[in-house]
């Protein structure tokens, strides 16, 4: 199995389905690799065995007998019906979600993915869910259409606006798998990515329990003290991984979806409604409470409401990491980074 | 040249006369080029020699802009982020190379070059049936694929070639204008295939009945009847996204009452046919040059001119396999796909009987064959990568990936241009009357091929590892494959700039080909390269099949 995907260049298969439809990927490339080269050996051994051999040469006429024709007609025919049984099998079993699927509701929008949990819990980009348990997701958009993809589990499907779509998974082993916006949505569409964060049963309690916090530093941005010696700014880059700020914002001055966080603190904004505001502590805590009132030039408004989403903690470690950046270096030259949400560990741990 | 013409000519064609070598005789009959020169003799034609030629002309600069594009795109790949262009340039690129190449390079490419030039001959006709709709199908073309152009230089179009709405119906580039241009070309494409069908009907010279004509035409009469039934439902479904996009009525956008997935239905409904609109005509160059480089019968005539019928009725049951994952029942992606393999099955029967043409012929391996090879294998692997994702399942993971990217473009190029060059090769004496030089024929195609393969066998892989369709910026892990395909792009632009010169040396330089330079039975080489206006002299008797390699061929050209 592991030879085959290394051959096709499949990601290891992490939910419960990709074995077979890996195996049917295989059975299928083979014959189609052997068929075309079997039709391509055959023309090029008729050209050398029946070379022309005077300019004039004439041929005899020579035809296909009906016999030949049925016996290619059925073999052909049985060949992909053969393959569209296997196929229709499996599509039908990706389609159907089992009995007692776990539910997540999925909203997506132009460049985001937001989870919302039957406990009440949010949370943008970062999908988790338990190890070996069927998840339900039923999917929305708030826009255009956008398609939800996870290659590591072989499943896929379109999310539309003003209606809902379903896909289900149950993940085999635990760790992170990158969720991919496959269908194209306007000018960040690449950069609409996730993951899925399939946790054991031990980490799934502790999660439904304490929420996105990586067991090490639990109570990390929760107050003063609450990472141990742990400073504010570094309390504030975990919660900026944790809540997926850096899903949209760069710390390095690059520009993304949303302005960089490098040297914000204190600068003039230009807003598109053409006023001036100076980025102080106001400024920022209003943007990530109420991010459309203040929408700067150049950018879409697209960022949600973080109002009940951030503790009072949390805001202040994100403001004080901020307020930190205000003398970072000048940006490289490249204009749009890698998106550090793909590269974060499981558990949000710094890269 | 190791071409012995079988038929001696009658009379060198005008330009053969100022060859180097060749005897100025008296020329007895002016050809099509020679009867008139002015320009207005030109753009005014109703010679259906002409218009193909002008359009063959159009085609090829449209086909170069296109390609520009996609060597800029391949470019951009080099690295996983910005490389060249911003993300929104990118996006207004991929979608003017699809928009160019889908509809003003691929659709009309064969038929309305290739198909204008020699379709009246094969069927021994004067022209078409209707000469003058065939010249303005040829302005109605140039007037759309101008507004397509025109809406570049106010602001592009970053929608895909596909125009999904709701995203279509909001986006602020120039929507509406590149979508009228190519509402307007679907009239082109409408009058030449109502002009095809009723020449094919109507015009067949005495003794042409439907199982003599040579299998070109049947290709392009199954293509005629696509392009006919299937191209007004682009036009209604271009028409709601312009009046959604322009003047806000929400026909697709459910923010407005208005339902995405009826557009992809609409749109699938034509553009699913349109796949078999461009790769039928060459499914028909295929089948004229097997026979006349194998000198040899087609192994089943009536299976290859019926399959061409097969593929055009059974092309409109298949578009609800773009949308396996679009949100369409089980019950409909069940039937889409099973009806999806059968489309295969007909192409299938095409592909064993060109290669078993071969068994036992006389077979002379020159630039066209060797393109028929490239497409034979690209054909055969693109097409079975077609049947893979009509098995559902894995097309739930390829789907608007770059597997998808690689599989059509195997089909598009490896099948359709491959196709569309071995026409160039082998009908360009004919339209010419000179020889392009087989080397260096040869030279460039074993580089398109070679070519082809390295850009685009990476991008199944990069499909399989998840890669989806158009991301400007990709994961970094994908980009030792998209190298590859990049510097694989370079080879198969060098092969056409290359065979773009020889064909340019050739127009002036080449040897004289004489009325038949390739021996071979088909209707279209009785008369003298290039044919006079009216290309027979005198109504032929045909009276030899176009496939009747069993006994000698007269002597006698119908000039």
């Amino acid at each position: 199995m592991d030879i085959l995907r290394a051959i096709l260049a499949l990601p290891s298969g992490g939910s419960t389905v990709a074995d077979r439809i890996d195996l049917l990927h295989g059975f299928v490339i083979t014959v189609t690799m052997l068929v075309s080269t079997f039709v391509f050996v055959t023309a090029a051994w008729f050209t050398a065995r029946y070379h022309r051999k005077q300019d004039d040469q004439l041929t005899e006429n020579v035809s296909a007998t009906r016999g030949g024709e049925a016996v290619l007609i059925v073999g052909i025919l049985s060949m992909f019906l053969l393959w569209w049984v296997i196929g229709f099998r499996q599509y039908v079993e990706v389609r159907d979600p089992p009995e007692g699927s776990e539910v997540v509701y999925v909203d997506a929008k132009q460049w985001m993915w937001k989870f919302a949990y039957a406990d009440g819990r949010v949370s943008n980009d970062a999908l988790t869910v338990p190890v070996g348990r069927p998840i339900k997701l039923v999917m929305t958009s708030r826009d255009v259409i956008h398609s939800f993809y996870v290659p590591g589990f072989r499943v896929k499907q379109d999310v539309l606006p003003g209606r809902y779509t379903t896909l289900w998974f149950e993940v085999k082993e635990p760790g992170t798998y990158p969720i991919w916006c496959a269908e194209y949505c306007g000018v960040s569409h690449s950069l609409m990515r996730g993951e899925v964060r399939a946790l054991g049963a031990d980490d799934y309690a502790r999660w439904k329990r304490q929420g996105d916090r990586p067991p090490p530093d639990a109570d990390c941005g929760r107050g003063p003290g609450s990472c141990g010696d742990t400073s504010l700014v570094e309390q504030g880059r975990l919660v900026a991984e944790r809540r997926q700020c850096v899903a949209c914002h760069t710390l390095d001055g690059q520009k993304h979806i949303g302005p960089t966080w490098a040297r914000l603190y204190g600068s003039e904004r230009v807003l598109a409604d053409g006023r001036r505001v100076i980025a102080d502590e106001g400024y920022l805590t209003r943007s990530m409470m109420e991010p459309t009132a203040d929408v700067v030039a150049g950018y879409r408004e697209v960022m949600p409401s973080y109002r009940g989403t951030l503790t009072a903690g949390e805001t202040s470690a994100l403001v004080e990491l901020i307020r930190s950046l205000r003398d970072a270096p000048a940006p490289s030259g490249i204009t749009l980074p890698r998106l550090e949400v793909t590269a974060a560990s499981d558990g949000g741990t710094s890269p | 040249m190791s071409t012995t013409p079988l038929a001696p000519a009658a009379s060198p064609a005008p330009e053969a006369s100022h060859a180097p070598g060749a005897s100025p005789r008296p020329v007895a009959h002016p050809s099509y080029l020679g009867v008139d020169t002015t320009l207005r003799s030109w753009l005014l034609t109703t010679d259906h020699k002409r218009i193909g030629v002008l359009y063959l002309v159009t085609l090829l600069a449209t086909m170069a802009l296109g390609g520009f594009f996609a060597l800029a795109l391949r470019i951009e790949h080099l690295t996983p982020n910005a490389t060249i262009v911003s993300a929104m340039t990118y996006n207004r690129m991929f979608t003017l190379h699809g928009v160019i190449m889908v509809w003003l390079f691929l659709i009309p490419s064969i038929p309305s070059s290739f198909g204008n030039f020699v379709l009246p001959m094969m069927v021994g006709a004067k022209d078409v049936a209707f000469p003058r709709l065939n010249l303005l199908s040829y302005w109605i073309f140039v007037a759309g694929s101008i507004l397509v152009l025109l809406s570049t230089g106010i602001g592009g179009i970053d929608t895909g070639w596909t125009f999904y709405p709701p995203y279509s119906s909001i986006s602020a580039t120039a929507v509406p204008l590149a979508l009228l241009g190519v509402f307007i070309i679907g009239f082109s494409t409408i009058l030449t295939g109502l002009n095809f069908i009723v020449t094919t009907h109507t015009m067949r010279a005495k003794g042409v009945g439907w199982m003599r004509l040579p299998l070109f035409v049947w290709s392009i009469y199954a293509t005629s009847i696509i392009q006919v039934l299937a191209t007004p439902v682009l036009g209604m479904v271009l028409l709601f996204v312009v009046v959604d996009n322009g003047l806000g009525w929400g026909l697709f956008d459910p923010a407005r009452g208005g339902d995405p997935v009826l557009y992809q239905h609409l749109f699938w409904f034509y553009s699913h046919p349109a796949v078999y609109i461009m790769v039928l005509p060459g499914m028909g160059v295929v089948s004229e040059v097997v026979a006349s480089y194998a000198r040899k019968n087609p192994f089943s005539y009536k299976a290859i001119a019926y399959s061409s019928l097969g593929i055009a009725f059974v092309g409109f049951l298949t578009w609800g396999h773009h949308m396996f994952v679009a949100g369409m029942s089980k019950f409909d992606a069940g039937a889409f796909g099973v009806l999806s393999m059968l489309v295969a099955v007909f192409s299938a029967i095409k592909v064993f009987n060109w290669t078993w043409t071969l068994k036992r012929g006389a077979v002379a391996l020159k630039t066209p064959l060797l393109y028929i090879f490239a497409f034979l294998f690209l054909f055969v692997f693109g097409g079975m990568t077609g049947v893979a994702t009509a098995s559902m399942s894995l097309d739930v993971h390829w789907h608007d990936t770059y597997f998808i990217v690689a599989h059509f473009h195997f089909i598009m190029v490896g099948g359709t241009l491959t196709a569309f060059l071995a026409g160039l090769h082998y009908w360009f004496p004919k339209m010419c009357g000179r020889m392009y030089p087989e080397r260096l024929g040869m030279l460039s195609a074993a580089l398109v091929f070679a070519g082809f393969f390295v850009t685009f066998f990476p991008q199944f892989l990069l499909g399989n590892a998840g890669m989806p369709r158009r991301y400007f910026n990709y994961p970094p892990q994908f980009q030792v494959l998209h190298i590859v395909s990049t510097v694989g792009s370079w080879v198969l632009a060098a092969g056409l700039i290359l065979t773009a010169f020889y064909f340019l040396w050739s127009l002036r330089w080449g040897a004289p080909a004489g009325p038949n330079p390739w021996g071979s039975r088909s209707f279209e080489w009785r008369t003298a390269s290039p044919p006079p206006k009216h290309n027979f002299r005198r109504e032929p008797p045909f009276e030899i099949d176009p496939y009747d390699y069993t006994q000698p061929l007269p002597d006698e050209v119908y000039q």
